[in-house]
């Protein structure tokens, strides 16, 4: 089977679509109009660049240049964890969390998965590392967003009752345990019910792709298989070293509870 | 000595001061709302950042692990907070005589354990915040108006509880009071909060 090109006139038929939503948005005073089109116009462009991009690196094949993607993808995905945090770590420490954690989980897994999982030859082979990692970060990125605006939030709310354990005598481990182990459940709930919905009620959008573009549907769940445990276990490593750091770092050299390292929402 | 000793300390909004809490004593504390009281305690329970140097018994506090130092020094907020769902949730060993004799002296049965904190009125939260404290046996304690939220017959029980707590154990107690008359019948000094120092309450 063969792939059957998208000319920008089918974009087109999409884009109009999109056009009568918002027409339909602003008739119904919705008031997400601008939100929609603004978010419309950023996929149709970034995606754009993405395939600009890729198409550039996959004749190219250089490592460096993967490498610098690789980083600018963490980089911007550091930034997203941080943006979605109400009440994020003030300094170095908003983005650093974030990153360092993503750093140490999806950069590892996605690893391990080209070269041991796939054993693509080389390793850096573009057309597999990009998405692969992508996929990853992206799934975490949302996990761990969520574990550490869980944790802050709480923290914050529940400021009295971490400081009556300090108080007591407790280390600040044990005073933020109950608050820890719930950030992590939050944050790791949705990629487990998106494990167990999978294929039932959602069909997963790598493997839709992998079928339009003619592969058999057999190899595609295999693929399909494959990712979303790397992204369960990504994000599960992620969401447990961003809440550890987190925890930790909310706790001073004399154990007491700093929520001034937290900003505000504003 | 062998009490808590306060030299050039700050917590944050106070001028730095100095103060001696021998055991065995209670001082009070007074001044009016936000004048730094409540922040007092909290530095001194090294809850918050603060500076100059404090000891207990002559060991500095930095050479003490703040879990050590917290436990010692020990702090009832004004407003008690609470982790579990039951009351024994906040007791390492519930079937304690020490914790029985606690229990009764501030007016409560053994039952009280199995009791739900979502229940409790502001006055029993108060009251077992008290029994929570104690049965830890710090060497200090830091009180921040214990007594607020009890009816006549339970302010008797606390302070009851608390001098005879002192002279038994040779604690030494720092104790907010807006209470002039309770000042007097608990504390040996005062000191109340002018502007942003502190000075000695006359008695009379």
């Amino acid at each position: 089977m063969e792939l059957i090109q998208l000319t920008p006139w089918d974009l087109s038929i999409a884009s109009l679509m999109v056009l009568g939503l918002a027409l339909l948005s602003w008739h119904l005073q919705l008031g997400i109009e601008k939100r929609l089109l603004w978010a419309t116009a950023r996929t149709i462009v970034q995606l754009t660049l993405l395939g600009l991009v890729l198409k550039t690196l996959f004749s190219q094949d250089h490592p460096l240049l993967i490498g610098l993607l690789t980083l600018f993808m963490l980089g911007v995905a550091g930034y997203e964890v941080m943006a979605r945090q109400e009440r994020r770590f003030t300094g170095s420490w908003g983005m650093g969390i974030g990153t360092l954690s993503m750093f140490i989980s999806s950069f590892s897994i996605t690893l391990i998965a080209v070269h041991i999982v796939i054993s693509v030859d080389p390793w850096y082979t573009p057309q597999y590392l990009i998405p692969l990692l992508g996929m990853l970060l992206g799934n975490t990125m949302s996990g761990m967003a969520i574990a550490l605006d869980n944790l802050t939030q709480n923290a914050y709310l529940q400021r009295g009752a971490i400081e009556a354990r300090l108080i007591l005598g407790h280390n600040w481990d044990q005073a933020i345990r109950d608050i820890r182990r719930n950030a992590l459940r939050s944050g790791l709930i949705p990629i487990i019910n998106a494990m167990a919905a999978a294929g039932v009620v959602s069909l997963p959008g790598m493997m839709t792709g992998q079928i339009l573009a003619g592969s058999p549907p057999m190899e595609a769940a295999k693929y399909q298989i494959m990712i979303m445990l790397l992204i369960a276990v990504g994000t599960g490593l992620g969401a447990i070293f961003a809440v550890w750091i987190g925890s930790y770092r909310l706790f001073d050299e004399r154990q007491r509870l700093r929520l001034d390292r937290l900003r505000n929402p504003t | 000595m062998d009490g808590l000793a306060l030299h050039n300390f700050s917590s944050p909004g106070l001028q730095p001061f100095s103060l001696e809490l021998q055991p065995g004593q209670c001082i009070t504390l007074s001044g009016p709302s936000g004048c730094g009281k409540t922040r007092l305690l909290r530095a001194i329970a090294d809850l918050d950042p603060n500076a100059g140097t404090i000891a207990l018994a002559d060991l500095p506090r930095n050479r003490i692990a703040p879990t050590d130092w917290r436990r010692q020094v020990g702090y009832l907020p004004a407003e008690s907070h609470w982790w579990g769902e039951k009351v024994s949730d906040h007791f390492a060993d519930q079937d304690s005589a020490e914790l029985e004799i606690l229990l009764s002296a501030l007016g409560f049965s053994s039952e009280v354990m199995n009791w739900e904190i979502a229940r409790l009125s502001s006055g029993e939260r108060q009251r077992l915040a008290l029994a929570r404290l104690l049965i830890g046996n710090p060497k200090v304690l830091l009180l921040d108006e214990p007594t607020a939220n009890l009816d006549q017959e339970n302010i008797g029980r606390v302070e009851a509880l608390l001098t005879q707590y002192r002279t038994e154990h040779h604690t030494a107690l720092l104790w907010v009071s807006h209470d002039r008359a309770q000042r007097q019948r608990v504390a040996q000094a005062a000191l109340r909060f002018h502007k942003d120092t502190l000075e000695s309450e006359p008695w009379s």
